[in-house]
Order: C-alpha cells, then sequence, then structure tokens
C-alpha cells in the first residue's frame, strides 16, 4: 500500500531513537523483543527498553518501547516514536498516531490496512509476515514464536541491527537447548532477506556499533533485588503472588537454586514460603528475623496496606525485617501493571500509633542489589523494619546498569546480638535498656543461653526488662528512646546524591536545586543536563534513605528555589520533607508525574521552566 | 505484672533427667483471674515440658492476642516467648520455626484468636505441617474484649447477658482433621492427668499437633446455660481414649499393653499408649476419627483425648529440604556466594 502523498522525509538519526512494539500479550513476543534490546545492549550503544502491559494473561495489546540513546540517558523519552512495528491489529488505529511525523509504521501487509489508518506524513513499510510464517511453519505455535523472530531479522536490516549480535543472543539463549539455535537463527535470516528483498534500502534511522556498555550489564530490578538477598544473607523468604513484585521471590529462588544448594547434601540452605496471604508473609519475616535467620518478604501497594499491623509489631517490638515494596499505581487495585511511587507515606508511618519506618530508594539494578543486601544489615543494626521502595519501571525491566560488585572480606553486620558470653559477662540483660546512648539496645535470640537472656516480646508496653509495664513514664521514656534511634538510623543508611551543576557562587543568589528519589533519577539528570547546557544551571540532590540525613536539610537551605521530583500526585516526599524537616511547604515546589507511565525529562523540564523565579537562576559555567 | 515468687522449694522435690525440678520451667505470677482454666492449662505445660526433660531455653512460646495469649508469660520463664498480634501467631511461629528447627515450639491461643481472626492462619499452619503444638485455649468467648461470643460457642448456648447463640460453632478439631493435621487431639483443662500426657505425645510429634483445651472462662462463661463451663464440661466429657505418654527409655512390659490398650509410635522412638474405652477405635484411621466425633458431636457428648495421629509424615522442614543445621545459624561462607560466582553472573547479564 503506498501513502497517497509523500510524507516528509526524516533526516538521518544514529543512535537516537524510539522504536515501539504493539504486541498481543500472550503471543511469545518477550523472547523475540528481549533479543533486540539486547543485541543493541551488545553493540555497546545504551539502551533502554520498557513493557507497557496490561493486568491480563492473554489477548490483549502490550507494547515494548526501547530507546535507544548515544548519550546514555536511560529514562523514558516522552512523545512520539520514530518507528513503530505493529503486529497488533486491535491496537493499529492508537499505534498509527504514536508515530512521529515522517516515522516509520511497520506492519504486517498480509491483509490490506484500513484505509482509516493512513496518515500522509508518516512512512508505512509493509512486509507480509503472516503469508512468510504460513508459507514456512506448519504448526500455528511455530508460526506465532517465529512472526515474532522473523520481524526482529527484518528489523536488523532496517535499521542496522549487527547480525552477528543476534546470532550470539540465540546462541546463548538456547545453550541448554542447541537444537533451537538453527531454526531460531534461519528465522532471522529470512525475515533479513525479505526487508531486503522488499526495500531497497535501510531507514534514516540506524544503529552504529560504539564501546558504551563496557563495565555494564543488563537486568531487572527484581531479579537484583532476589540477587542481593542471596548475597545479603537471607535464609527465609515469605511472599505472596502480586504484581509487580512477584519476580523479586522468583529471582531470590532462582540464584538461590543455583547458589544456596548445599553441594554435598543436595539440602537447601534457604526456605521460601509462599504465604497463604500478606499478613502471613510479613508475619513469617518477623517471626524468623526474631530468631536470628534473615528474612524478607517483597509485594507491592496492596500488600503493604495489609502488612501494617505487623510492622507497627516490629517497629515497637525491635524486631528486623526486610520488606521489598515494589509500587504500583494506586489507590487500591489502581492500575497495577502501571509504574508510581506513591507508597512513601504508607511506608514511612507504616502501622497506627507514633511509628516511623526506614526507607531505602534504590534507582538502578544495581542498587536495588546492594540496597537489598545492606537492608538486612540495617534491620539488624537497627532491630526495625527497613523497607526499600522500587517500583514496576525499575523491577520489571531491564536497565542497563555498572557490573555488579561484592567486597569478599565483607561480613554481615549482625548489629548488637549477644551471645552466651556476652550474657554471661553481664549483670542483668536489659532488652529495651538503652547503655550506649544511641537508642539501640542489646538484644537475645531465643535458645542461646540456659539461665539469661530469654525475655518476651510483645506489642504491649514494657520496661527496660521487657517486663509489662502500663505505666506512663516507662511508656513514654520507651518511645522516647525510639526517637533517639532513629535520630542515629541515617548514621548507617545511604547518603544522598548530590550533582552540582552551578558554581556554587552567585551574584544573584543559590539557585535552583532539585531533590528526586528512586526512577525519577535518569529522567531528572536528562532534563538538568539538558537545561545545564542551555544555560540554566540546577544542581539536584537524590534522596536513598529515609530518615533524612543532614545534608538534605542543608542542600534546601543552600538553594533559593526547591523542586521535588516524584512520580505520585499527591507529593509525598514533600510533605516527608515538610514533616521531618521543618521546610516551609511553600518553599518546596512540586514536579509530579502521575499517569503511570515512567517519568520523563520533557516533563521534568517544563515542571521546573515553567515555575522558575528569574531571581533564582544562575547561568552555567 | 511480675511478682518475686516465694523461692521455697522441699528439698527432695524430684527432679527430671536434667536434674532441673519443676521450679526452672515457673514462669511469671498471673494476672489472670483466679480459677481461669487457662491457669491450669499452663500448669500442665510446665509439667509436660519438665518431664520430656526439655531445657527450658530450648522452648519458643508463640502466642497471639487474648487472655490465653497472655499466658505463656506465665510459665517457662527461662524460653523466649512471642506475644505477636491477634490471630496471627501461626505465620510467626511459621517463620521462627524454619529459621530454627532446633527448638521446641509450643504456640498458645485462644478460640477467638483461632477460630475468627486467626482461622486463614490456622488452615495454613496445618497444611504445611509445620512441626509445632498448636494449643487453643477454649472457653468459647473473647475473655479479654469481656466475654463476648466466641465462633466455638455453641448454637443454643446462653451467654452471660442471656442472649442465646443462634450460630453454628467451628469445631476446630474436625476441622483440623478436615484440613489433614497429623496429630489432634482434645482434652479439659480440668482434667491434668489427661492433658499432661497428650501435651508430652503432641510435643513428641515430629509435625503439626492440635490441642483443643477447653477451658472455662470464670468471669465471662462459666454460668448456668453456657456450654463451656466447668460443670457442663464435666458431665458431657466422653474421653474417647485415655493417653498415655512413653518416653523411649521405658520398657514396656507385656503386661501394660494387655487389654484394651494400644500402642503408637511416635517418629522419634517414644510412644503413645492408650487404653480405650472403646476397642474398636484406631486412632490412625482419619475417616473414623471424624465420624466418631460427628456421632459424639449429636449425642451432645464432648469428645476428649486423642483423636487422630499420624505418626510418619513429612513435616514442613522436610518439604522444605532443609539441612539439620538451623538457617538461623549458618553463616557467611555458607550464605555468601562471594566475588567470583557474581563475576560470573556480570557475564551471563551481557
Ligand atoms: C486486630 C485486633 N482486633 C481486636 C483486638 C481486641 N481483642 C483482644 S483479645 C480479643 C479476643 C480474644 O479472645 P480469645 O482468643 O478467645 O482469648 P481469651 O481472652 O478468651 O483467652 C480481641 C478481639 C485486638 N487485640 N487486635
Ligand atoms: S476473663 Fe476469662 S479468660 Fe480472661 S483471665 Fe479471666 S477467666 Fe480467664
Ligand atoms: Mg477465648
Amino acid at each position: 500500500m503506498s501513502p497517497i502523498s509523500t510524507p516528509p522525509l526524516m533526516n538521518k538519526k544514529v543512535n537516537d531513537f524510539v522504536v515501539k512494539f504493539a504486541n498481543v500479550n500472550g503471543s511469545g513476543s518477550a523472547s523475540a523483543n528481549s533479543m533486540f534490546a539486547k543485541a543493541i545492549f551488545r553493540m555497546g550503544i545504551p539502551v533502554s527498553p520498557r513493557n507497557i502491559f496490561p493486568s491480563n494473561i492473554q489477548g490483549a495489546p502490550t507494547w515494548y518501547e526501547v530507546r535507544i540513546c548515544e548519550q546514555g540517558y536511560l529514562g523514558r523519552r516522552a512523545g512520539k516514536v520514530e518507528l513503530m512495528v505493529s503486529v497488533n491489529p486491535q491496537s493499529m488505529a492508537d499505534d498509527v498516531n504514536e508515530v512521529c511525523e515522517g516515522g516509520y509504521f511497520f506492519y504486517d501487509n498480509t491483509y490490506p490496512l484500513d484505509f482509516k489508518l493512513i496518515r500522509d506524513d508518516i512512512n508505512y513499510i509493509g512486509l507480509p509476515l503472516t503469508q512468510i510464517v504460513n508459507a514456512t511453519f506448519n504448526d500455528p505455535r511455530r508460526r506465532q514464536l517465529f512472526k515474532n523472530i522473523i520481524y526482529v531479522g527484518s528489523l536488523s536490516y532496517l535499521i542496522g541491527i549487527e547480525f552477528s549480535a543476534l546470532e550470539s543472543i540465540v546462541a546463548d539463549t538456547f545453550k541448554a537447548k542447541p537444537k533451537l539455535i538453527e531454526p531460531n537463527v534461519s528465522a532471522l535470516q529470512l525475515g533479513f532477506d525479505e526487508a531486503k528483498k522488499a526495500f531497497n534500502e535501510p531507514l534514516p534511522i540506524q544503529l552504529e556499533r560504539r564501546n558504551k556498555n563496557d563495565g555494564k550489564i543488563m537486568l531487572e530490578g527484581n531479579a537484583a533485588c532476589g540477587l542481593g538477598a542471596v548475597y545479603g544473607g537471607a535464609t527465609v523468604c515469605a511472599w505472596y503472588p502480586i504484581t509487580p513484585s512477584t519476580s523479586v521471590a522468583e529471582g531470590f529462588e532462582k540464584y538461590a537454586n543455583k547458589l544456596r544448594k548445599d553441594p554435598e547434601t543436595g539440602k537447601n540452605n534457604f526456605a521460601i514460603i509462599q504465604a497463604e496471604d500478606e499478613l502471613s508473609a510479613i508475619g513469617m519475616v518477623i517471626g524468623s528475623n526474631w530468631n536470628g535467620a534473615r528474612s524478607f518478604t517483597a509485594t507491592s501497594g496492596p500488600g503493604v496496606s495489609l502488612m501494617q499491623e505487623f510492622l507497627g509489631l516490629a517497629y515497637f517490638a525491635e524486631v528486623p525485617a526486610v520488606l521489598i515494596d515494589v509500587q504500583r499505581a494506586g489507590p487500591s487495585t489502581g492500575m497495577p501493571t502501571r509504574t508510581q511511587q506513591s507508597d512513601l507515606l504508607i511506608s514511612a508511618y507504616a502501622s497506627h500509633g507514633d511509628t516511623k519506618q526506614v526507607c531505602l530508594f534504590p534507582a538502578t539494578p544495581k542498587e536495588c542489589f546492594e540496597l537489598t543486601a545492606d537492608a538486612f544489615d540495617i534491620a539488624e543494626r537497627l532491630q526495625t523494619p527497613v523497607i526499600m521502595l522500587t517500583d514496576l519501571d525499575l523491577g520489571m525491566n531491564e536497565h542497563i546498569c555498572d557490573d555488579l560488585e561484592w567486597d569478599d572480606s565483607r561480613e554481615f553486620d549482625r548489629g548488637k546480638v549477644l551471645s552466651a558470653e556476652d550474657l554471661d559477662n553481664m549483670d542483668r540483660f536489659g532488652r529495651y535498656l538503652d547503655i550506649d546512648g544511641d537508642g539501640i539496645p542489646n538484644r537475645t535470640i531465643p535458645g542461646t543461653h540456659a539461665e539469661k537472656g530469654a525475655f518476651f516480646t510483645r506489642g504491649t508496653s514494657r520496661d527496660e526488662y521487657a517486663i509489662y509495664t502500663e505505666k506512663g513514664e516507662a511508656y513514654q521514656r520507651n518511645m522516647e528512646r525510639l526517637l533517639v534511634k532513629w535520630k542515629t538510623a541515617p548514621e548507617y543508611l545511604p547518603k544522598p546524591e548530590i550533582t552540582n551543576r552551578a558554581a556554587s557562587s552567585s551574584s544573584s543568589g543559590n539557585g535552583i536545586g532539585v531533590i528526586h528519589y528512586g526512577t525519577s533519577m535518569a529522567a531528572t539528570h536528562e532534563a538538568l543536563d539538558q537545561m545545564s547546557a542551555d544555560g540554566v544551571a540546577v544542581n539536584d540532590l537524590r534522596v536513598l534513605a529515609f530518615p533524612f540525613s543532614d545534608e538534605v536539610k542543608a542542600f534546601i537551605d543552600q538553594h533559593d528555589q526547591i523542586f521535588v521530583v516524584e512520580q505520585n500526585r499527591d507529593a509525598q516526599m514533600k510533605t516527608l520533607l515538610v514533616n521531618e524537616l521543618e521546610v516551609a511547604p511553600r518553599d518546596l515546589q512540586s514536579v509530579l508525574e502521575f499517569n503511570g507511565d515512567p517519568i520523563s525529562a520533557t516533563q521534568i523540564r517544563e515542571g521546573i521552566e515553567n515555575n522558575l523565579k528569574t531571581d533564582s537562576v544562575v547561568k552555567s559555567a | 505484672m511480675s511478682f518475686i515468687k516465694p523461692s521455697f522449694r522441699h528439698p527432695s522435690a524430684p527432679t527430671n533427667a536434667l536434674g532441673l525440678t519443676t521450679q526452672a520451667y515457673e514462669g511469671g505470677i498471673s494476672t489472670l483471674c483466679a480459677g481461669c482454666g487457662h491457669d491450669s492449662i499452663s500448669a500442665s505445660i510446665m509439667q509436660a515440658v519438665w518431664a520430656l526433660n526439655i531445657p527450658p531455653h530450648r522452648v519458643a512460646k508463640m502466642s497471639g492476642i487474648g487472655c490465653s495469649s497472655k499466658s505463656p508469660n506465665y510459665f517457662l520463664n527461662k524460653a523466649h516467648g512471642f506475644n505477636s498480634v491477634h490471630g496471627r501467631m501461626p505465620s510467626v511461629t511459621t517463620g521462627a520455626n524454619v529459621a530454627n528447627r532446633d527448638l521446641l515450639y509450643i504456640g498458645v491461643s485462644g478460640d477467638g484468636d483461632t477460630a475468627s481472626i486467626g482461622m486463614g492462619q490456622f488452615a495454613h499452619v496445618i497444611r504445611r505441617n509445620l512441626n509445632m503444638t498448636y494449643i487453643v485455649e477454649n472457653n468459647g468467648c473473647y475473655g479479654l474484649t469481656k466475654g463476648q461470643d466466641s465462633a466455638t460457642a455453641d448454637e443454643g448456648h446462653k451467654s452471660k447477658k442471656g442472649k442465646i447463640n443462634p450460630f453454628e460453632s467451628i469445631d476446630l478439631v474436625a476441622l483440623a482433621l478436615e484440613l489433614g493435621a497429623t496429630f489432634v487431639a482434645r482434652s479439659f483443662s480440668g482434667d491434668k492427668d489427661q492433658l499432661v500426657p497428650l501435651l508430652q505425645a503432641a510435643m513428641s510429634h515430629k509435625g503439626f499437633a492440635l490441642l483443643d483445651v477447653v477451658s472455662p472462662c470464670v468471669t465471662f462463661n462459666n454460668h448456668p446455660g453456657s456450654t463451656k463451663s466447668y460443670d457442663y464440661t464435666r458431665e458431657h466429657v466422653q474421653a474417647g481414649s485415655v493417653v498415655d505418654f512413653v518416653p523411649m527409655e521405658q520398657e514396656i512390659t507385656l503386661d501394660q499393653i494387655k487389654g484394651s490398650t494400644q500402642e503408637v509410635a511416635l517418629h522419634n522412638g517414644d510412644s503413645v499408649r492408650l487404653s480405650k474405652l472403646n476397642d474398636n477405635y484406631d486412632p490412625t484411621d482419619r475417616v473414623n476419627a471424624i465420624k466418631v466425633l460427628h456421632k459424639h458431636k449429636s449425642e451432645d457428648k464432648l469428645l476428649t483425648g486423642l483423636i487422630y495421629l499420624e505418626p510418619e509424615s513429612d513435616n514442613f522442614h522436610d518439604i522444605l529440604n532443609l539441612p539439620e543445621t538451623p538457617l538461623s545459624q549458618l553463616r557467611e561462607n555458607t550464605l555468601c556466594p562471594g566475588s567470583a560466582a557474581l563475576s560470573a553472573i556480570n557475564t551471563g547479564l551481557k
């Protein structure tokens, strides 16, 4: 089919465009798509793929949006795409409209395109994919699977994916089933050849080999959390299935099976319990940690809601626990397969009564790995739950990050756990007695000593020696000690990451600062780098933990204008900053994005530029 | 509250194999109402653990919320206890138990804690065949919140305020049998002779053991018309199989097993000897046990004693394929795969 008039030509773009695939859920497109992104990664080009999928198992439209960015910005790029690979007739109308002017719409032209779908400002490139697979394969399942592989082969010709990169992925993928290598490579070749036959020349959007991915890997945040739990010494994982956190437990299981089976006995040096609900999952985690094993759970918003009562118990009884919350769009069931950062407040102040919970905010898979491992140390050191907040974007998509590292001399920090010998050498053990002035008391593990150290762990008030009391002063002393511990906490938490783009002093003021956390990082850095290049220098601080360390308040004080970037409606991080640091609410301006898509640099830049006070602007050096 | 107890003991108080008198198994002074059935159960628990020669600190006392759940504070002071949240003792115990298989787990719950808010966790801990003794101190009411009917209150039972319970009661023993529990027994707080050996057998059982113990609440549910009062229970109890717990070392003489007794070996070599009222009752027959239970109920009788026992079954540790060493004792060298394994993982992610 040929368009009515000639669409505008696209200038040649090398390593800087977006390709979006429109697939059908459950059609086996996932592996073909990830092969596409992985091949670009292996060509040394920065790439960030994202799944956009419905809460449905089969039949509904899904998309896979792949941003290729020479400069290395891995956040989502908003706006229309240069190339749409349309394999789903159901969503075609929307998909056609997603293509930018002069862009390309790649589709299966076995059947004619509905004339309503014709735009005269884009290019249609058709290949008879269905016809090709029907002619090549008899089995319907194979037809479906290989259709996906074939279009990847065609793209190899059209946008310059090195064929050898694709081949190497096929070889790695089917290492265990070498019989499957040849048919997959043939399908790729078929797609390549058919595209070459049909089109005189490749598209103006092209990939060119670089070496930007040396020392880097591509990994999903959830898998990284699972691996971090293995390295952090977790032995008990109790969980209840919920998108988008399920693959944390699955990641732990995969790596534990590989790395934690006793080579001699075949026994599991770990336990994975699929609980009956999230209440039970967190209950198990608390029971294990109380009894001296490192244990964690992973869930999403609805699960965190259910865990509230137990989180209060762990806070008040001072039992370590690690909870990974892979956030999704709430409230209620909300948009269960879309991303958001909207569980901050329910986590930070989880449970009734005066409670405050330690939170961590990783931004990359590498940080998911590291902070998960750290979370166990922190939880035991502070004897309190640690809630790590990731999100669907980070958890369920593959992201490029630096190689994972581990220091073999590292030991687990078990905190103030008393041994039988310690107990022998002390007078009276006081479970809730602050001996060191840091608010952190000594702890004993059940079964340690025949005569000393036993006590009754409870959520009711008690004195320093764990004896039940309803005396107001004793209760209050304990609550105040918990605040002392809270003040100690930042010492053991990751520090914020500050990037200064503006010269430190300026006649016109101290300029603009942006505070962000988690997966808003990539887009924030991109937006601020762009602004800096355009002459407006903006500093940023990325929060990695709650409670905040002093640097956060100092950063706010040092800038004339502060923006807080977050992916929720209610400015939850701003609320926390206002509440905990006694910042005047009007001194923090929000840049909010909460439609379920990962935030983009364009949105952040707009949010800042539309609200800039001219006297706080500092020109970049 | 914790008073200092008088520590005077008769010099010739009997000691167990560890050389300990029962004093070593005591707890703080109870703050429960005088005459509360829960206190008698605490006394029986102390007696059973003492008789089993288990060092007190090798026990973990687990509970939910309620008068019953407070009671672990009143026995085994040298053991750690965890008074968790209402209805969630099973999950906390599951986590604790998986972390350290070497302790003895005694869970104490109430009928409210188990049969209402905790019903889900109760069902699932049974399914997992967790190696624990689960004691329901069953008084048919919520003692701690001042006597409301619980889900185990019998239909037709009259509350202290004179209201007749219109709802069918939940029989936890029948439910446990249905859910596949591997040790199911019922007893009465007032029958120490039956309760202590049952507790010993339950604690020796390698798997999930339920003990539903009728334990009258003297303050809110001991009046005429109550079906969980001392009087009513005494009148309606029918001890189906009277249990005698036989430790491994004790030789069994022919004389002892003749007649209407049956010997059931436990996993660890100990055994339970049943003197039976009915020669045909085989406590290893689950289907029959359910039938007999229903029959007693229809006759308005409370069947007590060992009702069902499956001596050999895979408990949760076996199912999880856990090592002999408790998970809580594994250290970095076993748990952390190290940098070499990590660099291999990195290679696979390129
Ligand atoms: C979440 C929650 N809901 C309600 C309560 C109030 N509550 C405390 S004990 C109890 C009932 C206890 O009944 P039972 O388990 O039978 O124990 P008993 O006091 O009769 O021994 C209730 C409803 C609570 N502590 N927590
Ligand atoms: S209220 Fe009832 S259950 Fe609670 S302590 Fe008193 S008698 Fe026992
Ligand atoms: Mg009760």
